[in-house]
């Protein structure tokens, strides 16, 4: 059964048909060829589909397209300004070298993003001891809160420290 | 994935209609269990019905001093909440140890309380599964057990109930609030979820098209101290294989309240009555624990892979109680204890 979808992908207002069964993940990626959001598992557990979806991350892989209607999705690919200088973040992986193959580094970057205005939010996390104070990213913090993007190549050490960075 | 027809819900009535009229229409919440069951082929609609944008998305203030969660509360908003944070730091951290931040935006109250056992067999459609498939079997008796029940299981399944957030609302006392085609119910937490019996397949006590509209937490008194502790095979996203939610109140070294429930030792969140009777008037001390704990878990029945959940859950809670009541000291009640 098909359903047409209005999607605001990175900026740009776009619509597109999609059978009922189709993920975001899938709309995004085979029906609009937009290829940042990655496929890692398909079922929600390694973070490689992650975008900003209407501002805060999000895993698309287990999200239906057609109940997103409507919705404003960023990718890693639409962070960067207009002019096309990378997005603070980026510019942190780049300079910490904070990926091997670069396969889950655009759900990396869109969880970094997202996961950083939680804690500037003062969102605690599993490991924040303190559940109505203000939130000091420490590395236990980011680790915990970034504990949903899987890296099989291990640079975790370098995504930290990026993300310390880009944190300051 | 079978094909389906997509309706998206404006009002609750047409929600529960749009779901009770068809044997094969589920309601979709934010998908994280749904969507994943259907490409597993562990269930296959013939409709969804989208609730996601039907106006249950408040937290607010009960008279009394309660506060109602909304069914489509987001796990992320709901636990950055700051009357959660404050006042219900039990759930707080319940939620903050499910899933992952990208998985939080999008599981709602109801999806989460709804979501289904992780047992391997279930998930799998090539194996037996007395849940998934009434009278093909149970795989995990001959299987793997590790990740499963060691109180209230039957000989027809031996699951656990995944969620971490139902724990924390099994010890509060909250109550869910349902619309269904025979009209409204509110349905204590505790009595929600079923265990398996001859019956594994029904997970709660829910009718077909029975939509969950909101989740009610009693007041609490400002004196109490509550904590939820979560053991994985990780650090973090991970599902438990042992989890307590404890709520205290201490009067001159003294437990004047208990409220304990476990997570990962059964088919629903596990309320520790037992263990609550004996912590009851009895000084907080870790001999107190100790009995309170081994009350409770006198009866486990553990299966070939998982007898280590049994100290592991004693030793949790001991721990648990230990941290909450060096916290209260002997702080003296400043509030009407509201029920
Ligand atoms: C990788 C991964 C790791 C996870 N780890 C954890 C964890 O550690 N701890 C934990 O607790 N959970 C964990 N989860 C599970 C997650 O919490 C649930 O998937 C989520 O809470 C389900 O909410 P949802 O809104 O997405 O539900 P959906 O998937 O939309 O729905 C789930 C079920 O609830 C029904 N439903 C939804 N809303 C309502 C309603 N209002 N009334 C009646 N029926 C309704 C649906 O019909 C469906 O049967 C994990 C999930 C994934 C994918
Ligand atoms: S334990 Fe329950 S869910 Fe798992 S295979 Fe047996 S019947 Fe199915
Ligand atoms: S592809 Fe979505 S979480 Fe792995
Ligand atoms: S850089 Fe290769 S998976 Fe992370």
């Amino acid at each position: 059964m098909d359903a047409d979808i209005t999607l605001t992908v990175d900026g740009q207002v776009r619509q597109v048909r999609v059978d009922t069964r189709t993920t975001l993940l899938d709309a995004l990626r085979d029906r609009m060829g937009v290829t940042a959001p990655k496929k890692g598992c398909d079922h929600g557990q390694c973070g490689s589909c992650t975008v900003l979806l209407n501002g805060r991350r999000a895993t698309t892989c287990l999200a239906l397209a057609v109940a997103h209607d409507g919705a404003e999705i960023t990718t890693a690919e639409g962070l960067a300004d207009g002019d096309g200088a990378p997005h603070p973040v980026q510019r942190a992986f780049l300079d910490h070298d904070a990926f091997q193959c670069g396969y889950c580094t655009p759900g990396q970057i869109c969880s970094a993003v997202g996961m950083l205005d939680e804690a500037r939010a003062g969102h605690p996390s599993a490991v924040t001891t303190d559940l109505v104070g203000p939130v000091e990213l420490t590395d236990a913090e980011i680790r915990e809160r970034m504990s949903g993007n899987l890296c099989r190549c291990g640079a975790y050490v370098n995504i930290v420290a990026a993300i310390q960075e880009a944190a300051r | 994935m079978n094909p389906f027809e997509y309706r998206r819900a404006t009002d609750v009535a047409e929600a529960v209609a749009a779901v009770a009229e068809r044997p094969d229409a589920v309601f979709l919440g934010g998908g994280t269990n749904l969507v994943d069951h259907l490409k597993l082929g562990v269930t296959r609609p013939g409709r969804l019905v989208d609730i996601t944008r039907l106006p249950l998305d408040r937290v607010e203030p009960l008279p009394g001093g309660g506060v109602r969660v909304g069914a489509n509360v987001r796990n992320s908003d709901l636990a950055a909440e700051p009357v959660i944070r404050s006042r219900y730091p039990v759930l707080a951290q319940a939620l903050l140890s499910g899933a992952s931040g990208q998985l939080r935006n999008l599981a709602t109250t109801g999806g989460n309380l709804l979501q289904r056992t992780r047992c391997v067999y279930f998930q799998d459609i090539t194996t037996p599964c007395n849940k998934r498939m009434p009278g093909s079997g149970c795989a995990a008796l001959d299987g793997y057990t590790r990740h499963h029940a060691v109180l209230g299981a039957s000989p027809q399944c031996v699951a656990v109930h995944p969620s971490d957030m139902a724990v924390a609302l099994a010890a509060l006392d909250a109550v869910v609030r349902t619309h269904g085609p025979a009209g409204q119910r509110a349905i204590p937490l505790v009595e929600f979820h079923r265990l398996p019996g001859a019956q594994p397949e029904r997970d709660t006590v829910l009718d077909h098209g029975e939509l969950i509209t909101a989740v009610d937490l009693p007041a609490v008194p400002a004196t109490r101290r509550s904590a939820y502790r979560k053991v994985r095979d990780r650090a973090s996203y991970a599902f438990a294989l042992v989890s307590v939610a404890a709520e205290v109140e201490l009067r001159d070294g003294e437990i004047s309240q208990a409220r304990i429930a476990f997570g990962g030792l059964a088919h629903k969140p596990w309320r520790a009555q037992r263990a609550e009777q004996v912590l009851r008037g009895a000084p907080a001390t870790a001999a107190t624990f100790q009995r309170a704990a081994e009350a409770e878990l006198v009866g486990a029945q553990p299966l070939a892979d998982n007898a280590f959940k049994v100290p592991l859950a004693r030793n949790t809670l001991v721990s648990v109680l230990t941290e909450l009541t060096e916290l209260t000291g002997a702080t003296e009640p400043t509030q009407e204890d509201t029920p």
